[in-house]
């Protein structure tokens, strides 16, 4: 095993955002509470600044580390939009933490905190050095989600997701020893040529990919590993519940999709056959129990729930498959679904009711009327999550229905859809209460967006993400083509 | 063809006037979306003209690439099929804007936008020749649609609105499914011009037309699937309802014929016997709802059933006089049931009741508004002299051809529309109306009278020169039919029996036969 100082200039960026978290830290209790506006600037600043360095070493792959990280189009791609979730979720918790009157420099540490985590996941070639990655992360949502310390509801979805991820990470772990048990190492590459030696019905290989099935299965919340998602979405603070929602699954993807294709590439028969049937649970499952949500929150953590399940089509396809528009088509969807859901969480934690937050459907009794415009891009994300073009959800489902026909797998894409106008129901639903309804209860305070420059800006990257990928892909798609050719 | 872009112009000016509708001010609102569809109704008027009638081409072809990876084009053009249906929905337009001038007052800046972005999607629906483009046109309507019944209807609009999102939405699903298979069965593909030149395994065929049939039956609606059309009729606004009977419903027989006649030709032809039942059900069953009805728009809405199922018979006749019948019954029904529905709206304005009971003998003090309604009922029926005459002709001596049992049964269907037709005017019209009536109505106003002349001199021009519109579709079909019989000595000889004049000139060769023009 050989350092070179060399290899820290490729890690420039992971180490930027941890040196800024750092600092934020420091500077958190010297700061006098006007000032403290500067962590958010230093904040948002490293990550402008990451987005530049990686956006250079696109074209530039390197393994360093003697192979522990990888540097390649792959991992930029997910970087980059981790930059962009992270910078949303900056700008849209400056104006949620004042409207909370939640007040800790931390919060904006542990954000990049959780961010270097999820930039070590995408890029680690070695399952050790991801296992760190993931569990950075984790720790500092755990925290995140407890961060309204005066409500029950935070505190217990922090204790249930801290437990829960615990567990999954210790199930994580013991795959990742009994892999290293039958292969004799933990990289991916040597894992990968390791297995193409041995028989696929290997039980401790089965073994080990069920184990690792299940423990990304909880970081993506794939059903029947989902338990925690509802409650933990619902309890975190909505900004936090954004993050998790869009940045910690996207990232997660990116870990799980390196290591099923690049270590166990091999075992595409076993695994995508697990996959599919978690696939269709997630779908079915997630779809369903949406439809019966009151609480917006609720609701839009089931249909995370379930565009999870679409996404896995995906994987599935490119598991039958064995070319790379599948694994393609997964980065894709994840990309659109990105700006969609943040889109609708950011209104929601802007809704408030006389100071607190309007979470509930009903409270978007009649918004078309007070608030047109912010009703028309709540329509807009819900169209799109329904997967209705012109819209990104449309081209995200195109996409990966498209990747599952291909792998002859026709009935899946017929299954999904069906469940795809389930969905639109239930988000239909909130466009009909917004539009159709009228405020039946005057006498209690109307919801009302808090409308602030930093939402809008939020809101504004949402929408026309929404939109224009909706309409011309093209550069999305051909980044994500471009990210899955690095990826063995 | 012609380098000008003719066809992206007619999409993209609504598109443009749904930002304008929002900028100018609230006074002008009205105004500004109705110069926005009279411009778009002179820009598509043009067209008329310089489509070549010989030609069976798709013409004004514009082409660009959309998302190169998966092959995804931005195609479209025009051939004689979709013509008159694009000119068709640029007429009704306006008029939908004009009908909604007073009796729209809520939210007048989001209902002219709805009412453009339809306008878009529709024309987008019928020119686009990528299939990928068509599916995005065709579901983009659902939305408006659903805002449209949703926000502007009547009093159960709620449950029209999702039962109409979701009946639409189920079907179009299958639809998507089926042109991603296509895509890999026909060479990678989604230009709809290519994909109709393809062949293609019997059960697969067989597959691909019943989920065709899932998204079209459900638009038409074919007999089964027609569960939501009275409801969403009902609680429509009145250019809902204009804009749901004249154009969305004829997007579905539109698939049908662009689509799975031209691709699917074997599995059309071994299904062809479900669907003519499914249409001679809609049509008598349709018929005999609307027999029942007591409120106008529902009985419209299931006279529209028992209408459209002559068009979804003509299509699977495979012959000259079907599929041009079953084209201009699709223009026909348009322009009729759209007037049927206008004059329903503007009784509505005046009487607030959509029930015959409450709006009897309007003749006495609405004489001219009498006149017109009669004039659409007469059409509708299918009198001579009408356009529903000629489009009705055809079909039925298409049918007569294939089976005269089934040309038999589908003759009931005129029987009875006369009966309902005749038995409403009768009441409406001629009834003895209640004194307090009497003073409180006034006639069509110069508003509502433009809205209603252009139908009738339409009505009467189709009726009397359906020529023009004959001949400019007549290749087009002719194309279709070739693909759909393949030239097996059987069918060859059928081909030759029903249509005689298919080598003869153009102008002529447009009747099938000579004897069917009506006079």
């Amino acid at each position: 095993m050989t350092f070179s100082a060399a290899d820290l200039l490729f890690i420039l960026p992971e180490l930027l955002v941890i040196t800024a978290a750092c600092l934020v830290f420091v500077l958190d209790p010297v700061l006098r509470t006007s000032d403290k506006d500067i962590l958010v600037w230093l904040s948002l600043g490293t990550i402008a600044m990451c987005m530049g360095i990686t956006a250079s070493q696109i074209n530039t792959p390197a393994t360093i580390f003697s192979g522990l990280v990888l540097i390649d189009a792959y991992g930029a791609f997910w970087k980059l939009l981790l930059y962009f979730v992270t910078g949303l979720t900056i700008l849209l918790s400056y104006s949620y933490l004042k409207e909370e009157r939640l007040y800790f420099g931390e919060y904006y540490g542990f954000i990049l905190l959780s961010l270097s985590g999820m930039m070590v996941m995408v890029s680690s070639a070695d399952l050790l050095t991801l296992y760190l990655g993931t569990e950075l992360m984790s720790l500092s949502l755990y925290v995140m989600a407890g961060l309204k310390r005066s409500e029950p509801r935070s505190l217990e979805a922090s204790a249930k997701y801290f437990v829960l991820g615990a567990f999954s990470s210790g199930i994580l772990l013991y795959g990742i020893s009994l892999l290293y048990g039958a292969t004799g190492s933990t990289r991916l590459p040597e894992i990968a040529a390791a297995i193409s030696e041995r028989s696929l019905d290997d039980p401790l290989l089965l073994f080990a990919t069920i184990l690792l099935a299940v423990g990304f299965g909880f970081k993506l919340a794939v059903v029947p590993f989902h338990m925690w998602t509802p409650d933990v979405y619902q309890g975190a603070p909505t900004s936090v519940t954004a993050f998790m929602a869009v940045a910690s699954k996207a990232a997660s993807f990116g870990a799980f999709l390196r290591v099923f294709i690049e270590g166990l590439g091999g075992l595409k028969a076993n695994w995508s056959a697990i996959f599919l049937l978690l696939c269709l649970a997630t779908l079915i499952l997630g779809n369903i129990v949406a439809l019966v949500q009151t609480n917006v929150k609720r609701m839009l953590a089931y249909s995370s729930i379930a565009h999870a399940g679409y996404a896995l089509i995906g994987v599935v396809a490119a598991g039958r498959m064995g070319d790379s528009s599948g694994i393609a088509s997964v980065l894709l969807y994840l990309a659109l679904y990105t700006f969609m859901t943040f889109g609708a969480f950011a209104i929601v934690a802007m809704l408030r009711k006389g100071g607190i937050e309007g979470e509930e459907i009903e409270d978007f009794t009649g918004l078309a009327k007070r608030q047109p415009v912010v009703a028309l891009l709540m329509l807009i994300f819900m169209v799109s999550l329904a997967g209705i073009p012109p819209t990104a959800g449309f081209i995200g489902k195109l996409y990966v229905f498209m990747s599952a026909v291909e792998a002859g797998m026709a009935w899946l894409a017929v299954v999904a859809l069906i469940f795809a106008v389930i969905s639109a129901y239930y988000y239909l639903r909130l466009v009909m209460v917004m539009y159709m309804r009228e405020p039946s209860d005057l006498s209690s305070p109307t919801p009302q967006l808090v409308m602030s420059p930093t939402l809008s800006i939020v809101l504004a990257c949402a929408v026309a993400g929404v939109v224009i990928f909706g309409v011309y892909p093209n550069p999305l798609v051909n980044f994500a083509m471009q990210a899955v050719l690095t990826l063995k | 063809m012609t380098g000008f872009p003719w066809l992206t112009l007619l999409i993209i000016l609504p598109l443009a006037g749904t930002i304008t509708v929002f900028t100018v001010k609230e006074t002008l609102v009205r105004l500004t979306a109705l110069t926005v569809a009279v411009a778009d109704l002179l820009l598509s008027l043009p067209l008329w003209w310089l489509f070549d009638p010989a030609s069976a081409q798709m013409q004004f072809v514009e082409s660009a690439r959309w998302i190169p990876s998966l092959s995804i084009n931005y195609r479209l053009g025009l051939d004689g099929i979709s013509l008159p249906l694009v000119l068709m929905t640029t007429v009704l337009m306006p008029l939908c804007i004009l009908i909604s001038w007073h009796s729209v007052e809520k939210r007048i800046r989001s209902f002219m936008a709805v009412l453009l972005i339809m306008e878009s999607a529709m024309i987008g629906v019928f020119c686009a020749l990528d299939f990928v483009l068509f599916y995005v046109f065709w579901e983009a309507m659902l939305i408006p649609m659903y805002l449209l019944i949703g926000v502007w209807g009547g009093p159960n609009r709620l449950y029209a609105a999702i039962k109409f999102f979701l009946y639409t939405l189920a079907g179009s699903i299958l639809l998507l499914v089926a042109i991603l298979v296509l895509y890999f069965q026909g060479g990678h593909t989604f230009d709809i011009v290519e994909l109709s030149q393809g062949t293609y395994g019997k059960s697969l065929q067989i597959w691909l037309f019943f989920a065709f049939f899932a998204a079209f039956a459900v638009k038409v609606p074919m007999f089964p699937f027609h569960t939501w059309l009275p409801d969403a009729h009902v609680e429509a606004p009145t250019a809902g309802s204009v804009i749901l009977a004249s154009v969305l419903l004829k997007m579905g027989t539109y698939g049908f014929l662009r689509f799975s006649l031209p691709m699917l030709p074997d599995a059309s032809r071994l299904l062809t016997p479900l669907m003519v039942v499914l249409s001679i059900v809609a049509i008598i069953y349709g018929a005999y709802m609307a027999l029942a009805q007591a409120d106008l728009k529902k009985l419209i809405a299931y006279s529209s059933v028992s209408h459209m199922g002559f068009v979804t018979l003509g299509l699977f006749m495979f012959n000259i006089q079907g599929i041009e019948g079953a084209v201009m019954q699709m223009v026909n029904h348009g322009i009729t049931t759209g007037g049927l529905f206008l004059c329903v709206g503007m009784i509505y304005e005046r009487t607030h009741s959509r029930q015959i009971a409450d709006n009897v003998g309007l003749t006495k003090p609405m004489p001219r508004y009498a006149t017109f309604l009669v004039i659409f009922a007469l059409s509708s029926l299918g009198l001579p002299g009408t356009n529903n005459f000629v489009g009705e002709f055809l079909v039925l001596a298409g049918t007569f051809l294939w089976s005269k049992i089934a040309a038999a049964l589908a003759s009931l269907g005129l029987i009875l529309a006369a009966a309902y037709l005749l038995w409403m005017v009768q009441r409406v019209a001629f009834g003895v109306s209640s004194p307090q009536m009497l003073s409180k109505l006034r006639d069509v106003n110069l508003r509502e009278t433009v809205i209603l002349v252009p139908l009738v001199v339409l009505i009467f021009w189709i009726g009397l020169f359906p020529n023009p519109i004959l001949t400019r579709m007549h290749p087009s079909v002719e194309k279709v039919i070739a693909r759909a019989l393949p030239p097996n000595p059987e069918h060859a000889s059928t081909v030759e029996h029903i249509s005689p004049t298919t080598e003869s000139t153009t102008d002529q060769g447009a009747q099938g036969a000579p004897e069917n023009r009506p006079r």
